[in-house]
């Protein structure tokens, strides 16, 4: 098998390196806490799901066999810690939250449909964005807007943006780490990429 | 192809998921389509608005203790 980059992290960690696990836990912390708030509501239970995460892979790392890469491993127990986190507070948890809509299998148009004409091209086109100020697309306004379309997403939908777009893993990696089919997970993204960008869309006008 | 079904094939085409043919009648719209062209510059926008969300610092109590987890990690005896 050839060497991936992770390779020589692993064998850093395991060596005992903390600049090599600080470096991790410093790069990886955005994502996780990404994660982590799709199921938890306030952000000092995420940081303990995240903290809960580190401590478990630790616990984990030398039974850890390199099957997937060392990011998928990690991201994988992130979702678990998450999820068992998430099953424990639910209880605590109003009623109609879980029961959120989900479109998330569904094959129902993304865009508007009054935006298209008869024959099936644009009535109302998308604004050209080129002329938006990037300095205003990545305003910490922008972003809590994006942050918070994210929150609102169905889990589904949520998991698989946040793992595809935050973390940056491959289409691939997503299917394997949530158990999904390649064309649910793609059919997830794009509903998911399509609901940030109208939000994008109404706040850019 | 028309527009409302190029929308929904974005993300596909994105991760290079279409058919050799189904890409071609992609490209080919897209080519002619300043609509379809500016929706998906958006998409693509909006994928990399997502990516900033990964830049988070860690809390300064939080990066410590998780340190001194792995000093206690690194001194327990290994198998």
């Amino acid at each position: 098998m050839s060497r991936r980059p992770e390779d020589s992290e692993l064998a850093a960690l395991r060596a005992g390196d903390e600049a090599a696990f600080q470096a991790l836990v410093q790069r990886y912390h955005g994502p996780l806490m990404r994660v982590a708030m799709g199921y938890v509501r306030d952000r000092s239970t995420a940081e303990d799901v995240v903290q809960e995460t580190w401590l478990t892979c630790l616990r984990s790392l030398d039974r850890f066999e390199g099957r997937s890469s060392l990011k998928t491993w990690i991201f994988g127990i992130a979702l678990n810690v998450a999820r068992a986190r998430r099953r424990k507070d639910s209880r605590l948890l109003p009623f109609a939250s879980l029961f959120k809509r989900d479109d998330s299998e569904s094959s129902a148009p993304t865009v508007d449909p009054r935006r298209f004409a008869a024959d099936g091209m644009w009535r109302t086109p998308p604004d050209d964005w080129s002329n938006v100020p990037e300095s205003h697309v990545l305003s910490r306004e922008t972003l809590d807007r994006v942050r918070s379309a994210i929150d609102r997403l169905p889990a589904r939908q949520r998991e698989v943006i946040i793992l595809r777009d935050v973390a940056g893993f491959d289409a691939q990696a997503v299917s394997t780490v949530l158990a999904i089919t390649p064309e649910n997970q793609r059919v997830r993204l794009h509903r998911a990429r399509a609901a940030v960008r109208k939000v994008l869309e109404e706040y850019l006008r | 192809m028309i527009c409302r079904e190029v929308v929904e094939l974005m993300t596909d085409y994105l991760d290079g998921a279409l058919s050799d043919l189904d890409r071609a009648r992609f490209e080919d719209h897209i080519a002619g389509c300043k609509g379809c062209t500016a929706y998906l510059e958006q998409l693509r926008r909006t994928r990399s608005v997502i990516g900033r969300l990964a830049a988070e610092a860690v809390p300064a109590a939080l990066e410590a203790e998780l340190l001194s987890a792995f000093r206690s990690w690194r001194s327990e005896p290994r198998p």
